[in-house]
């Protein structure tokens, strides 16, 4: 019952891979699925009924590809359906014309605005532009010392708010003070508000009007219901917002907001909170969503990611030290370390295309990202010889390695059994295919997660 | 309707000394009275009554408090009526328009209702329920008339509502401080509703603290400092990134020798889909058992009332994890979709002990199936 959207599709397209044609009733029980499949994931009503009336309509007048099978017909029906409810093409920030440019943050109470414009402070300094955060929160207690802390941490400066202050004349105060300072990006946090408060939206609308925003960010929890789209509408009303950022996308949310509040907005997501940590803000690209609902993965992200992290330098020498098998525990760790820095282990996995649709997966507990730390502890632990030839590793040393890594024998003995075997299927793939090819370099990715896992 | 918030002061009736107690009882009768279900309550404890009653009218005669609790009975119950309008409107009001009119009920009629509910975010499969029991009734010619659905619509929703009702006196300890554990994701609103929870008890003439236990989120520490400034409650905290379960012993230190009721304990926001950040809540909950047998004796979970099917997910996976004993719904006024809090009932068998209603103190509100179902359900009249 509480499987997501990509497994309940994925099972209606499993019965449809049966058949070799389609009969009128194939495509009703199939659409009846998804409809099902649609509403549990929290996707408002009438956007429902819209989207499997499309595809009804669609479906039964496709033409037959000989190439495909009736069955990913419709899925692939469903994808472009997909893509085009999530706004067809991937949508950036415009931030072009006066300067500074200010950046609102609109929302209902804990939906994320105040870490989402930390987080987007952090993207834009990345892009090289100097951001200012603005915090308008004068009603929650500590929402501006929130900001404040945050900015700190990523080294954003923040406007000195007090909470006695108007929220309108701070924006007022702040526009002057970044044109004054050479800020050239403004991010105003609000404060949360319900969108049947007239008092506090006629609010916004007045810090509206007097700072010009290039940019009116609606912040919305990805896990809301249906009431996602009433109120996304209410401020788009109210406020004419340019944009939205689903929050929270990280937990198991069946995205259905986002689904919702694109087609009913009628604006574009253009930003998704994955993650706690102040870089888990990541650009949406409604292709790529509609095949991670559909469970078709998400290369292109992982490429991206991984482009984003690893050395193109420290690979080719890898591929050297791998043909000349001289791949120490050494280069292990630097393996280690760049798969860390690409994200969680889980973030990862979901991207990998299929990996969530095996069931036997679903039951193996979680690699644990402490278990990375450890191997990562007790190769650290070992001298600079064990690590360049792990033969002269006996068990006193073994003792000593545990002891220094705060770990046990045991798990000392794990690393070095994987990392050997991890050398002897080296050898073994060197016997097959020719040195150096692509394939090489990605088996020896996967292995330290195999190794976390025994 | 609860009863934490009666307990402390009938103790003190046969204990202590009657000054606390008598303001104490006070509130009590403006909580008993907030429910005419309460009356059996007031019965069991009459003769008590009687003697605070007549201590409180000579030592401080509160002759307009006498009047107040029949005023503020109706304050009370129109407030909740007047914010759950919203939710009102979306399922009754639409289900009134669906059968205006109607003389008979047929499968369109059936599909609309379906929507309506559906869209109230009452989940698919409370819907599909709801409806096919309609349907099963209309098949069998036992149901023809319009009207009639409404009210059976009623009375399984109150049934559902019901289901999942428990005691709430049960989770009290006998002796010793009574600790409250709150959990949830991130922004349902936990420090709001902490700080009007605190309230509640310091109303009811309580010695409450709360614990900081947000040790992760910038300035959380400092947001629970200011509401615990504002209504006058200690805090212990450390300082952010500190280990929350070092501050939970820290304040339970605090506790022992100091006479407090009420351990309120804020945990930071996270997700039900974390796993490690879930062991930290269990590791919480180790070191709280470690210090007081039994603690927390309720481990209440916010939800946020605009979330949608997701809240039982929530629900699901913070039970696997801290055995939760209780719901707090927060954000009602704001959402047309009360429905949820049907859709909880049915699937979980947990008790939704309070719900939040609007940005005031009291605005918190102890959660009273008959009494939200009449509200839901109430003609159209305020």
């Amino acid at each position: 019952m509480f499987d997501n959207l990509s497994d309940r599709l994925n099972k209606v397209f499993k019965d449809l891979r049966g058949h070799g044609k389609l009969s009128d009733k194939n495509i009703q029980d199939a659409l009846r699925e998804v409809r099902m499949a649609l509403l549990e994931a929290d996707v408002n009503f009438k956007v429902v009924k819209d989207f499997v009336a499309t595809i009804a309509e669609k479906a039964v007048g496709q033409q037959v590809h000989s190439s495909l099978s009736p069955g990913q017909q419709v899925i692939k029906l469903v994808q472009e359906e997909l893509i085009s409810l999530l706004g067809e093409s991937t949508k950036y920030l415009e931030l072009q014309g006066k300067s500074p440019a200010v950046l609102m943050m609109v929302g209902l109470q804990g939906s994320g605005k105040t870490t989402s414009s930390a987080k987007l402070a952090v993207l834009l300094k990345k892009q090289g532009r100097r951001p200012y955060l603005v915090p308008a929160d004068v009603y929650r207690p500590a929402a501006i010392e929130q900001l404040q802390i945050l900015g700190e941490s990523i080294g954003v400066p923040v406007h000195p708010s007090q909470t006695e202050q108007d929220p309108v004349t701070i924006c007022k105060n702040a526009v002057i003070v970044a044109q004054n300072s050479d800020y050239d990006t403004l991010l105003i946090d609000t404060a949360g508000r319900l969108h049947v408060d007239e008092e506090l939206m006629g609010e916004l609308g007045n810090i509206k009007s007097a700072v010009q925003p290039a940019e009116i960010l609606f912040v919305a929890d990805a896990m809301t219901g249906q009431d996602a789209v009433t109120v996304a509408d209410k401020f788009n009303q109210d406020l004419n917002i340019s944009g939205v950022i689903l929050t929270k996308m990280e937990g198991d949310a069946r995205g259905g907001a986002a689904l919702s509040i694109a087609r009913v907005a009628g604006r574009p997501i253009k930003f998704i909170g994955t993650g706690e940590g102040l870089d888990a803000l990541e650009v949406f690209h409604p292709d790529r969503m509609a095949s991670r609902i559909l469970g078709m993965g998400d290369v292109l992200t992982l490429i991206e990611k991984a482009e984003e992290v690893v050395d193109k330098k420290k690979a080719d020498k890898l591929a050297q030290k791998l043909k000349k098998s001289t791949f120490t525990l050494e280069d292990f760790l630097d393996q280690i370390q760049q798969i860390k820095k690409m994200g969680s282990l889980e973030q990862i996995m979901g991207m990998i295309p299929g990996l969530n649709r095996m069931k036997q997966l679903k039951d193996v507990p979680k690699p644990d990202e402490k278990e990375l730390g450890k191997v990562e502890a007790i190769i650290r632990s070992m001298t600079a010889q064990e690590r360049r030839k792990y033969q002269i590793i006996d068990a006193s040393r073994r003792q000593r390695i545990a002891k220094g890594s705060g770990t046990q024998v045991q798990d000392v003995n794990k690393v070095i059994k994987s990392y050997s075997e991890m050398l002897k299927m080296m050898k073994k793939m060197q016997g097959k295919a020719g040195p150096g090819t692509v394939f090489k370099g990605k088996t020896k990715r996967k292995r330290p997660k195999g190794l976390s896992r025994r | 309707m609860l009863g934490w918030f009666k307990k402390k002061p009938k103790k003190n009736v046969q204990e202590d000394s009657a000054g606390r107690s008598e303001l104490a009882r006070e509130d009590i009768e403006d909580d008993k009275s907030e429910s005419a279900a309460q009356a059996e309550d007031v019965l069991i404890s009459e003769e008590e009554n009687k003697s605070v009653a007549s201590i409180a009218v000579r030592e401080h005669a509160p002759e307009t408090a006498r009047s107040k609790p029949s005023e503020k009975n109706g304050g009370l119950f129109s407030r909740l009526k007047e914010q759950l309008a919203k939710t009102r409107n979306s399922i009754v009001s639409r289900v009134d328009a669906l059968f205006l009119g109607k003389k008979v009920i047929d499968p369109e009629l059936l599909d609309e209702l379906e929507e309506i509910l559906i869209t109230a975010d009452l989940g698919v499969g409370t819907t599909h329920e709801l409806v096919e029991s309609v349907r099963a009734k209309v098949d069998r010619k036992e149901l023809s008339d319009p009207q009639v659905l409404k009210r059976i619509l009623k009375e399984k929703i109150a049934g559902f509502l019901h289901s999942s009702d428990q005691k709430a006196e049960l989770v009290m300890p006998a002796k010793g401080p009574f600790v409250i554990m709150v959990v949830g994701v991130n922004g349902v609103g936990k420090t709001t509703t902490i700080a009007k929870l605190a309230n509640k008890f310091l109303k009811a003439g309580q010695n409450v603290i709360l614990v900081a236990a947000d040790t992760f989120r910038a300035a959380a520490v400092q947001q629970l400092q200011i509401w615990g400034e504002r209504i006058g409650v200690h805090v212990v905290a450390q300082k952010t990134g500190a280990d929350p379960s070092s501050v939970v012993f820290d304040a339970f230190d605090y506790a022992e020798n100091k006479n407090v009721d009420v351990i309120i304990v804020d945990t930071a926001g996270r997700l039900h889909t974390k796993v490690n950040l879930m062991e930290e809540l269990k590791k919480i909950k180790r070191v709280m058992a470690k210090k007081i047998p039994d603690a927390p004796h309720e481990v209440l979970l916010v939800i946020d009332a605009t979330t949608g099917q997701n809240a039982v997910s929530q629900a699901r996976l913070f039970s696997e994890a801290v055995d939760i004993t209780g719901l707090a719904l927060t954000k009602l006024d704001g959402t047309a979709k009360g429905g949820i809090v049907v859709n909880i009932c049915r699937e979980l068998t947990i008790p939704i002990r309070f719900i939040g209603i609007g940005e005031q103190m009291d605005d918190l509100r102890d959660f009273n199936a008959d009494e939200f179902a009449e509200a839901l359900f109430a003609e159209g009249e305020s």
